[in-house]
Order: structure tokens, then C-alpha cells, then sequence
């Protein structure tokens, strides 16, 4: 029987489809009350209004069922916020595989921070430009490489 | 544009709302609520007309940013009244003298130019808001500050770019985007009002909106009106008579099928 936890971090984003939820950050916590067996697992949301979670909890309770862990329980928080920061090493090397240049850490508080050069995760030149500051998710912006032409989504720093 | 219709036309027996003391945290987190809801149902009202394919997708992702932080605060809101009303309740079965948003958000959206005025001095208030907030005594309002700040800190680089872009541009991008912020401008001073018991006053807000907004006007070679006529009635249930219109569309669906889900 593949334990909880596995189960859970195994779930694969509904929308970027090459990273888990656990590389992406949105995983908080998994526990099993070991009397009942009872898996509560805690998410947050990339942004407030990720029409995404809606989905994420459904593969969590289903992965859960399909290893042997049919009572569960997924909560929401807030709290803290979640960060691009969270993704992790690994998950970043996924999203520069499939195309999509990770996010730069988030800078210290100040002005808003605009992002000064982002890599083509195709040929890897820095001379990119952004298309459009809002992409195909609300966590994404579109940009385009001056050097090999091609188009790519960006994981805008959060 | 602040004459309110009063909705009792014939038939309408409806017991007005019925105006008991409510906690002052209620009415605080449901303005926040209904500015951020009116706002989402505006920007919305823009997917498939935005000038350019780019910007539509902009308007809609910062429409869904800020629907995400209504239903948090539409959620709590229910929780603190304690009367058992989810966040559905509030949104689709209110009236409008029962809507606590500025007038600012309710404005038709006009031109391009119009929107933009609109979005960043929403926004410009909203930064602040959300990072006093992250601050604030309420375990709640803290955690939905801290997440709400980030995407709105977005929102106003987004409408900064676009003011700046449109006032320091073509000499008719300019005379519309001045005149957009002489039609918005007075609506901003109803986001101030003092209001000493709520978990952030509001009033303490506005040295930031200023500072913000004078920096970003002047960049766009645009200036402030002067004027001092202030419209304001929002916060106490006194609309435009758009934010009835907006409304009937905002709620005619789970009206006339109460309960439906799919």
C-alpha cells in the first residue's frame, strides 16, 4: 500500500501538467490518524482565485482512494501565503524542461518588482521580451525569445 | 450618476432590509467583499471586448483575482454575521441597498481608458489595504491580506503601465485618459472615509493612494481634478443606479434556479 503522503505528492497540477503538487509548493501537510486511518491533507492556493483547486482537491481524494485510503479530508489555508519561492529545485528543472521559464526569487519588499531578464528555456538566451503580462493560467506571463523566435510562458515571481 | 432609484415598484412586497444593529466587523469585511465582487463582475463584463487579445486575458485573470479574494472575504463575512449565510447567499440573494462596495468599482467601465483610471485607483487602494490588513489583530483578514496584497500589487503595475502608456501617448490617448480621471477621480474619496473602530481605518490609507497616484499621474503627464465634489453613499447601501443593472446579471442565475450546482 503506497503510504499518504506518496499518494498525495504524487497528484500532477491540473493545469501545468508536468510538475506535482508537492514540486509546485501547494502541498502543506499530509496526516494519518493512525487510529481511524483518516488522511487530512492541507493545499493552499497559488492565487485566491486558482479555478484550479476545484480539481486539485478531487485528484487528491481520488489518488488517496486508489492506494488504499478512501477517508479523507483536504482543507484549504491561506496561511502563509504561498510563494513561487515554494517551488522546489526539482520542480523548477521540470518547468524549464517543458518549456516554461521558472520564476526569480521574490525580491525583498519595495517598489513593484518587474522582472529584468528571463531566459529562454528553449535555447537559453537572455534576450526575451514579454508578450503579455497575463498567460494561459493566472500564475503565467507570455514571452517570446528575440534570439531563436520562439514563444513561452514564464511563472511570474510571487 | 448618484440618483438611486428606489426598486418597490408595485407588487414588490419585500420587507426592506431590516435595519437591525449589525457588528460594525460585518459591514467592514462585506465592504471589502462587494468591492472586490462588483469589481470582478465589471472586469469581466470585459472578456471577448478587450482592444487586443493580451489585454482581454489581463482583465479577465485580474477579474478572477479579484473574485478569488471575494469569496474569502464573503466566506468570513457569513462567519462573523453568524446568521448562516455562505458566501453564495451574500453574492446572489442581497439587494442593492444591501451592497456595501464603493461606487468607484460599480461605475460602468466606459472606454478602455475609463477601466484603467478605475483599476488603478482600486487598486492603489487596495495595496495598502491589503498590506495593513496582513498587519491586523484578525487572524482572518491577516491571512487573506497577506495573499490578496501580492496579486493587487500586480493589478497596479498592470494599470500604471497602461495610465502612463495612454497619458504620456498620442495626443488622443491622452485627452481620453485625462477625461477618465476627471470622471473617476471624485469617487476615490468615498474609499477614506474615517472609520476609527474598523481593524484598519481607512483614512490611514489614503497618504499611500496619494503618493502612489500623484507619482504615477505625473509620469503620465495627467493631473488630479480639482474639485470637491465627493459622491459617496456605498458604504451605507446608498448605490448608482448601475449597480442594480449589474446585479440582475450578476444574480439572475442562481435566482431562477435556487440551489443548482453542476
Amino acid at each position: 500500500m503506497t503510504t499518504a503522503r506518496a499518494a498525495v505528492a504524487a497528484v500532477v497540477d491540473p493545469e501545468i501538467r508536468v510538475i506535482t503538487i508537492e514540486e509546485l509548493g501547494i502541498l502543506r501537510s499530509v496526516d494519518q490518524e493512525p487510529a481511524t486511518g483518516r488522511v487530512v491533507v492541507t493545499i493552499t492556493p497559488t492565487y485566491t482565485g486558482c479555478p484550479a483547486m476545484d480539481v486539485i482537491r478531487a485528484d487528491i481524494r481520488r489518488a488517496l482512494a486508489a492506494a488504499g485510503h478512501p477517508q479523507a479530508e483536504v482543507r484549504t489555508v491561506y496561511t502563509p501565503p504561498w510563494s513561487t519561492d515554494w517551488i522546489t529545485e526539482a520542480g523548477r528543472a521540470k518547468l524549464a524542461r517543458a518549456g516554461i521559464a521558472p520564476p526569480d526569487p521574490v525580491r525583498p519588499a519595495g517598489p513593484v518588482p518587474l522582472t529584468l531578464t528571463v531566459r529562454c528555456p528553449w535555447c537559453g538566451s537572455p534576450e526575451t521580451e514579454q508578450i503579455s503580462r497575463f498567460g494561459s493560467t493566472a500564475c503565467k506571463a507570455l514571452r517570446r525569445c528575440r534570439t531563436c523566435t520562439e514563444p513561452f510562458d514564464h511563472l511570474k515571481a510571487l | 450618476m448618484t440618483a438611486h432609484a428606489e426598486m418597490t415598484g408595485p407588487g414588490a412586497v419585500q420587507t426592506a432590509a431590516a435595519p437591525m444593529a449589525v457588528p460594525n466587523r460585518f459591514d467592514f469585511v462585506l465592504g471589502l467583499a462587494d468591492d472586490a465582487l462588483v469589481a470582478a463582475q465589471r472586469l469581466a463584463q470585459w472578456c471577448t471586448r478587450g482592444p487586443e487579445m493580451e489585454e482581454d486575458i489581463a482583465l479577465s485573470n485580474i477579474a478572477l483575482d479579484q473574485l478569488g479574494a471575494a469569496r474569502l472575504l464573503l466566506t468570513y463575512a457569513g462567519e462573523v454575521e453568524g446568521a448562516g449565510r455562505d458566501e453564495d447567499a451574500l453574492a446572489y440573494l442581497r439587494d442593492d441597498r444591501e451592497f456595501r462596495n464603493c461606487l468607484l468599482a460599480e461605475l460602468p467601465n466606459g472606454d478602455f481608458a475609463l477601466t484603467m483610471a478605475k483599476l488603478l485607483f482600486l487598486a492603489a487602494y487596495q495595496v495598502p489595504l491589503y498590506t495593513a490588513l496582513a498587519d491586523c489583530g484578525d487572524e482572518r483578514l491577516a491571512a487573506i491580506g497577506a495573499k490578496a496584497r501580492k496579486e493587487s500589487a500586480y493589478h497596479l503595475d498592470h494599470a500604471s503601465v497602461w495610465v502612463r502608456r495612454l497619458g504620456d501617448g498620442t495626443d488622443e490617448s491622452h485627452r481620453r485618459m485625462q477625461a477618465a480621471v476627471d470622471e473617476v477621480w471624485p469617487y476615490t474619496h468615498e474609499l477614506f472615509t474615517p472609520d476609527p473602530t474598523a481593524p484598519v481605518d481607512p483614512a490611514t490609507l489614503r497618504a499611500d493612494f496619494d503618493s502612489v497616484v500623484a507619482g504615477v499621474l505625473a509620469e503620465a503627464t495627467l493631473t488630479a481634478p480639482e474639485t470637491s465634489w465627493m459622491p459617496a453613499g456605498g458604504r451605507n447601501g446608498v448605490h448608482t443606479e448601475h449597480l442594480s443593472y449589474l446585479l440582475a446579471e450578476l444574480q439572475v442565475l442562481h435566482r431562477a434556479h435556487p440551489g443548482a450546482s453542476w
